[in-house]
């Protein structure tokens, strides 16, 4: 029996209509590193979640084992004071404060109210050491690059004392350079004795630094491999991650695909904030009348930046590029004017940037297109509202008792169908639909997809954002793959598979 | 009826049924003279610059929860700006009126735009902007205080003095005809407004209340309608102030309910992100919020003037205060996105009622706003808390 530092047993975790998580188990030896591997939505992240006491003990099924006794989280701080410490993806770092008071906040040295900062800094420099960075514990945040402050994160866990370090994808921000320091950095913790999980889609990276991996693959741990016994090639991997059957989970539908609708010629977008990084790099890709097309990749990508910047300038900062609509070029500088040209962005964030859940059906249908239920002076006509919003319900099949009712008692289904209606009520040509699926279940994606399938068979194009892989397969006549910007691939909807996907993904990280 | 109609039933008309029991209880410890109809009518009169000042602070509030501090300096400055024009410089009515306004969009405008285009937060805008229109109401007025009792054309159209109601048509009577006369216009006009509105929803298939519930509110506002103007007629009749204020409530009321711009400061307070995404202008929202904010402010301050007979640079003090405390009182989110005219209409007579019976039982006047404040408190406490469903204590 090898000393097991953490066993996660059987643990299940379900979310209101979705099972997250099912009789997953994880087994941890002290001092290896672990990689956790799986597409977008597997089910890693919460995983970790529920093993920092994200999700608190009683709210999941199962038994975490930590160092040969059954524990019960209740919130992150009972997690790290055993030393499980988790460095999640976003940086959760405050850019107005230094080094040694991001290291040790929470956590602060001192007295009970007062804080001893010698002692701080002290002991800020020693652990700025172990993990071989050289800057002054006084140095701001914001004035460190991302690599560094990734590196302070980990100096920041270690302060916590850590005996088991769980890292979520930490490399995704970093630079070739700043990665494989990271990656060394972990060995040498390792050598020390310190036991790691890593979870990350850098195939290439976790089969270079890992011992074990674990494949989570639609809540459920598919298989564990050990480098000892195993293949560790990517392919074998991927396989692993992928390997699921697609069955009849999507419509079928006669292309009749058209001319070209809209073309995009060398666009590319900056980051909003730091003017210096490239979001969208040089990217070009058409869409035809009556055809779904699909832009896949993972988070990360810049798949929602470009659509966001194609869609009226709403992202981005810097923007270069052409926009080509019915064979003119046009300029799309407003929400407003992207509308008029009959464009629709359908948003991943449906409670953050799609809707206004404090209000009715009725007024969110209408929201994007209020003129056409208003007269010129701009009085709006409650009776025409109430008649198009109980229309799109109808067609869209959206249950409610009343299209009065506040779209934030709707379930996540519903308020997507919402939100597609209020697009669809603009009467757009082109649709963006970014991740039109996610987090609503499986009877209510077979839907969408149908309503997909009615909106290119009556003319419309459609570009279709979507992490989940089977998706993008099953819908699409033609696939664009994005990764870091770039499009670094297209392919027939026919001739696509996910291992195809990924390894065009794998090649260019 | 089961518990949870009752119950939703309860928690929409909340503040009608406060309003009704503070009402009830002001009229038991008065002896009843809050009831009287010189009291009724000196509600009206004075009250009438929260009732203009809060309808335009809702859409500020609106926007997100954003409110406008400068409100009281610019009432006293615009005020004082009359006053002048009118007494120094001799300008004729019909201009000092127009140039009040003029100085209020323009304030109101040029808060706005650091407001809306710049996005500075609205709090710092107006803050500043107290302290500036309360210091040049002190230069304009030299520190002193201007009488305008001599302007009687603008005290009687902005109703203050004592001659300021609508005169009656009918002659001297006990009872003023004309106001009598107006009340019964206004409640058939209701009436017949809620019945077109029923019969066309019928027609066209709509959903419509039950035909009791319809019956309840349309007796139960035409009675209110009708004793309200029987008591304002055994007094003088109508106010004059009370026509600004329910041209200002009644515009207002169409403008959020029924048009698209009305619609868009809901939306930009539910959901900001989502309305830009919609294709709206959201900067534009919050620059007509904060505009506005200024012209309704120099019609208050030509109410305030008018009903005072002078302009001093100390009006307006803590007016900003009771529009901002009439909304939430109203059910207006503090998050935005959520209150009505009626609303705060509600809000405002409730703080007005509250301030009547206890000068009339004679409170203290520092107790009246410990009062007030404990009001506004448990307002603002029940809209928050009712939002998180019940519970108390927000979750770490």
């Amino acid at each position: 029996m090898a000393d097991n530092i953490l066993e996660m047993r059987q643990i299940t975790k379900t979310f209101p209509g979705v099972k997250a998580l099912d009789n997953v188990c994880l087994e941890v030896a002290r001092g290896e590193i672990h990689a956790l591997v799986g597409e977008n939505g597997a089910g890693k992240s919460t995983l970790m979640n529920v093993l920092s006491g994200i999700y608190p003990y009683g709210s999941y099924e199962g038994d975490i084992v930590y160092d040969g006794e059954i524990c019960q989280f209740h919130t992150i701080k009972d997690s790290e004071h055993k030393g499980i410490v988790i460095i999640h993806q976003e940086l959760a770092l405050i850019p107005y404060m230094t080094i040694a008071e991001n290291m040790f906040l929470g956590n602060e040295r001192g007295g009970r109210q007062v804080i001893n900062w010698n002692e701080t800094n002290e002991l800020a420099k020693k652990y700025l050491e172990m993990v071989g960075l050289k800057e002054s514990p006084q140095t701001l945040i914001k004035d460190i690059g991302v690599g560094k402050q990734q590196l302070v994160e980990i100096a920041k866990a270690l302060a916590k004392n850590a005996k088991l370090l769980i890292l979520d994808e930490p490399t995704s921000s970093l630079n070739e350079e700043d990665s494989k320091a990271l990656l060394e950095l972990l060995l040498k913790f390792k050598a020390n004795g310190m036991t790691s999980i890593i979870i990350s889609h850098k195939l290439n990276e976790v089969s270079y630094v890992a011992d074990k991996i674990t494949v989570i693959r639609d809540g459920c741990s598919i298989e564990s491999l050990d480098k000892k016994v195993d293949d560790f090639s990517e392919g074998r991997i991927i396989k692993g991650m992928v390997g699921r059957e697609i069955s009849d989970r999507f419509p079928k539908r006669s292309t009749d695909i058209g001319d070209i609708k809209m073309e995009v010629r060398d666009w590319t977008v900056y980051h909003p904030l730091y003017s210096e990084r490239k979001v969208v790099d040089n990217v070009n890709i058409n869409v035809r009348k009556g055809e779904i097309v699909g832009i896949s990749g993972l988070m990360g990508a810049g798949r929602t930046e470009l659509a966001m910047s194609l869609f009226g300038k709403s992202y981005g900062d810097k923007i270069s590029g052409k926009i080509i609509i019915d064979g003119k070029e046009v300029k799309l500088d407003s929400v407003k004017s992207a509308i008029e040209h009959g464009l629709a962005y359908v948003t991943e964030d449906r409670k953050g940037n799609g809707l206004i859940l404090s209000n009715p059906i009725k007024i969110n249908t209408t929201l994007a297109n209020l003129s056409g239920v208003s007269n010129k002076a701009g009085v709006i006509d409650k009776y025409e509202e109430y008649n198009v919003a109980s229309e799109y319900r109808g067609k869209l099949n959206i249950k409610c008792p009343t299209v009065e009712q506040n779209v934030g008692n709707l379930s996540g289904g519903n308020q997507q169908k919402v939100l597609l209606a209020k697009w669809m009520y603009t009467d757009p040509d082109i649709l963006i639909l970014d991740e039109p699926t996610r987090g609503i279940d499986v009877g209510a994606k077979y839907e969408i997809y149908c309503i997909m399938n009615d909106l290119v068979a009556a003319g419309k194009s459609v570009i279709m954002i979507s992490s989940e892989m089977p998706e993008i397969l099953g819908m699409c006549d033609r696939i664009y793959v994005m990764n870091e910007g770039r499009m670094v691939a297209e392919l027939k909807g026919s001739e696509a598979s996910q291992e195809i996907i990924m390894s065009h993904i794998i090649k260019t990280a | 009826m089961d518990k949870t109609k009752i119950l939703d039933l309860v928690k929409k008309y909340t503040m009608i049924i406060v309003l009704i029991l503070v009402l009830g209880f002001f009229a038991i410890r008065t002896g009843g003279s809050i009831l009287l109809p010189m009291n009724v009518s000196n509600l009206i009169s004075q009250n009438a610059y929260v009732f203009v000042l809060a309808t335009g602070m809702l859409l500020c509030i609106l926007t997100g929860g954003n409110i406008d501090l400068s409100v009281g300096s610019v009432v006293c400055f615009t005020g004082a700006v009359g006053a002048i024009l009118m007494t120094k410089y001799h300008v004729p009515f019909i201009f000092t009126v127009l140039a009040m306004f003029a100085i209020g969009i323009l304030i109101g405008a040029f808060q706005a735009f650091w407001i809306a285009y710049v996005r500075i937060p609205p709090f710092i805008v107006t803050l500043a902007g107290m302290l500036i229109f309360r210091g040049l109401s002190n230069v304009v007025l030299d520190g002193l205080t201007i009488s305008i009792k001599d302007y009687t054309t603008f005290v009687n159209v902005f109703g203050g003095g004592a001659n300021c109601y609508i005169p009656d048509v009918f002659g001297d009577n006990p009872l003023n005809i004309t106001c009598l006369l107006a009340g019964a216009i206004a409640t058939a006009i209701f009436v017949f407004l809620q019945f077109r509105s029923r019969i066309n929803k019928v027609k066209k298939h709509y959903e419509v209340e039950k035909a009791a519930f319809f019956w309840a509110k349309t007796v139960i506002i035409s009675v209110v309608i009708l004793a309200f103007t029987f008591r304002l007629s055994q007094h003088k009749g109508i106010p004059t102030v009370l026509i600004w204020v329910m041209i200002v409530v009644l515009v207002y009321g169409f403008i959020t309910s029924n048009t698209k711009t009305g619609r868009y400061f809901y939306a930009v307070g539910g959901n900001e992100k989502a309305t830009k995404l919609s294709g709206i202008s959201t900067n534009k929202v919050y620059f007509l919020a904060y505009t506005n904010m200024g012209l309704l402010s120099a019609l208050a301050g030509m109410i305030t003037i008018a009903r005072l007979t002078s302009a001093q640079p100390t009006y307006g003090q803590n007016y900003e205060m009771d529009a901002i405390g009439s909304c939430f009182i109203g059910g207006a989110s503090a998050y935005g996105g959520i209150g009505t005219v009626p609303g705060v209409i509600i809000g405002a007579v409730l703080m007005g009622i509250i301030n009547l019976g206890m000068s009339l039982m004679s409170v203290d006047a520092n107790w009246q706003k410990v009062v007030k404040g404990l009001v506004l408190l448990a307002a603002v406490i029940f809209d928050v808390v009712s939002k998180r469903g019940g519970k108390m204590i927000s979750k770490d």
